[in-house]
């Protein structure tokens, strides 16, 4: 009888296709729409992943997010140093300032300082010179796509395509001269200005005469010493806040989540994909079977049990939907995978696949419902009036 | 079972539709003997409860009051699942829309009711093919109903009903969606292949074309037979 059953449901190619083009729409849209909000999710903490080498962020206890930079006195330095069970403690200098280009404009961009004589916290891959060409003399390391976009140079000839920063060329930071020694790629941010890397004394120079400068400590634990024991006593002794890296990224995340729109706008997108998911296949289904009921209701007459009908619309159900799902969450992957290398943030993780499996697998058990409710409700007596 | 010959008996038995102001008494108290090996026919103006007397007879619809016996078993003392077995065993139905399922071959539509009883599917086929073999369609095994005339699909949904062998087959105006000519082989084709002495059929109609094929017919009028008489072949 489930054979029956099947060619029951593809015998009506139009019907049939019907049905499982509506959950596959489902399924892509779930899941290229939280494959996009997981990327743009990840890419709010990018950067603190960026920088592998720490253990412990050490900040001002007001700080909510990663960009949200408090500076603290320099001196708070040397009292995480004290903190027993720190390895190494280095600062990091984080802030957006003005670059003067050759050409004479603006550019605002987020200057990185690194401790000078470790450089600890330097980019995660370096494409042109090396990290420790930032010890010579005024010197910067641009990311690239900064490079070739916003400080990009003026064309050689009018309508001509920018020429991207490169090795040797010099910028203005803050009426100080900076000179490029090497191009580094990092993660995209939510911040979209180019990044500049250098020391964390000549940031301290570039900057704005100000009294406080240090925008974080970063911190390794010792050997032996759990990160996050240890954040937890640099917090008691110093008062400042100390997260590990990974309460520092969570920190960052759930503030965006809590304070921007971005997991509202996609939430309703998801819920979108499930709601039209719903009623296309719903609706699909449903008339699958009322069209089919003069059929299910001949069945029912010569002899069929209720509960062999309810297995039989179940696995039809369930047929389609796995086909909607294998062809939606297809799609979507094909979706990420064209788009790679693009500006676009996709991050299709296993959990969207749950969840999308989740979304197509409800939708599927509330048509079949619907739909079976109507089949076992169903007079076999009608067989004799339609 | 029914060693005296009778298949089903019906004794003042009612039954309504709705209730309150939309009450409709559809059949008023009827009393029925149907013999095995006979052809009964029940005719009568529309509306009369003929479509209601076949339905709670073959245990497809529940009856309010009186007792209905099939072959011995009393249908008011069977549970759904009891009564839904015994449909899959002992009876057949024909329908005026044939009720083929259009997606499925001809031979899949007549092995349906053994699929039902669970008889393996190559088994099922095989016999399948064997019946319409009988009914003279051996060469349409493969097709779909569609490609069928009206008359082939009926003589397949005759087919269908013959297949578990059933002791009752019951047919509601199974000749009225076809023209004379093949409504009349379609009647002989069930009374050559349907018809035996184990069997009772019962085929309601208002088709005075196909009387000539009752053995005897039980005439309905307003939810009651006032009549039952043995064919005459001039009516
Ligand atoms: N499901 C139903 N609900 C309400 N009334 C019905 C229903 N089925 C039949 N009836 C009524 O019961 C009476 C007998 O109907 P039916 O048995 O179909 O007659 P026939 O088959 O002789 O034309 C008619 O008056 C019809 O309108
Ligand atoms: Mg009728």
């Amino acid at each position: 009888m489930y054979r029956i059953a099947l060619k029951m449901l593809v015998g009506d190619r139009g019907k049939y296709l019907g049905l499982v083009m509506g959950l596959t729409f489902a399924a892509l849209l779930i899941t290229q729409q939280s494959s996009i909000f997981t990327g743009l999710m990840t890419r709010t903490y990018s950067f603190i992943n960026d920088l592998s080498q720490p253990d412990i962020w050490v900040m001002d206890p007001k700080v909510q997010f990663i960009d949200d930079v408090k500076p603290l006195q320099d001196t708070q330095l040397l009292r995480v140093r004290g903190v027993t069970g720190v390895e190494w403690a280095v600062p990091l200098y984080k802030g957006l300032l003005k670059a003067r280009l050759e050409d004479g404009n603006f550019q605002i961009v987020n200057v990185l300082g690194l401790d000078d004589s470790t450089l600890v916290g330097g980019p995660p891959v370096m494409l042109r010179g090396k990290l420790a060409d930032l010890r010579t003399q005024d010197s910067i390391i641009v990311n690239d796509v900064g490079a070739a976009t916003r400080l990009a140079k003026k064309p050689a000839q009018p309508g001509g395509r920018p020429i991207p920063l490169d090795v040797g060329d010099v910028l203005e930071i803050n009426d100080r001269r900076a000179v490029v020694v090497g191009i580094c790629r990092v993660s995209r941010t939510f911040q979209s200005q180019p990044v500049i890397y250098t020391t964390y004394n000549r940031a301290t120079t570039f900057a704005p005469r100000e009294r406080k400068l240090l925008s974080f400590v970063l911190v390794k634990a010792a050997d032996g010493v759990d990160p996050g024991k240890l954040a937890q006593r640099i917090s008691d002794n110093t008062g400042l806040a100390a997260y590990t890296a990974r309460q520092f990224k969570d920190l960052t995340f759930d503030f965006y989540m809590k304070n921007t729109g971005i997991p509202i706008n996609f939430g309703i997108a998801v819920m979108l994909g499930f709601l039209i998911g719903t009623a296309i296949a719903g609706q699909t289904f449903y008339n699958f079977t009322l069209e089919n009921l003069r059929y299910f209701g001949t069945l029912k007459a010569m002899g069929t049990t209720n509960g062999v009908l309810l297995r039989m619309i179940v696995l039809q159900a369930l047929l389609v939907g796995i086909q909607g799902f294998g062809l939606g969450i297809g799609g979507a992957a094909l979706f990420g995978y064209l788009m790679r290398g693009t500006q676009l943030a996709f991050r299709l993780v296993p959990e969207i696949l749950l969840l999308a499996g989740g979304a197509i697998l409800l939708i599927v058990v509330f048509s079949a419902l619907i739909s079976i409710r109507k089949v076992m409700k169903l007079e076999p007596a009608i067989v004799f009036k339609m | 079972m029914s060693t005296n010959g009778i298949a089903v008996s019906l004794t003042g038995v009612t039954k309504a539709y709705g209730s309150g102001s939309s009450r409709v008494q559809a059949l008023r108290g009827v009393n029925l003997e149907v013999h095995l090996g006979e052809l009964l026919m029940l005719v009568g103006p529309s509306g009369c409860g003929k479509t209601t007397l076949i339905s709670v007879v073959a245990a497809i619809l529940d009856h309010d009051d009186g007792e209905i016996k099939v072959f011995d078993r009393v249908l008011k003392s069977m549970s759904q699942v009891e009564k839904t077995r015994f449909r899959g065993t002992h009876l057949g139905f024909v329908f005026q829309a044939y009720n083929l399922i259009p997606t499925l071959t001809v031979a899949e539509n007549v092995a349906i009711p053994l699929l039902i009883l669970g008889t393996r599917r190559a088994r099922a086929l095989k016999r399948a093919g064997d019946i319409l073999e009988a009914v003279g369609l051996g060469d349409k095994l493969g097709v779909l109903p569609a490609a069928l005339s009206g008359g082939q699909q009926q003589r397949v949904a005759i087919a269908r009903a013959l297949v578990n062998d059933p002791r009752l087959i019951v047919c509601d105006e199974p000749t009225s969606a076809l023209d004379a000519e093949t409504g009349r082989l379609v009647m002989d084709v069930l009374r050559r292949s349907a018809l035996s002495e184990e069997r009772a059929l019962i085929i309601v109609t208002h088709d005075n074309r196909i009387f000539s094929f009752a053995d005897r017919i039980a005439r309905m009028d307003d939810g009651r037979i006032i009549l039952v008489e043995p064919q005459v072949a001039t009516s």
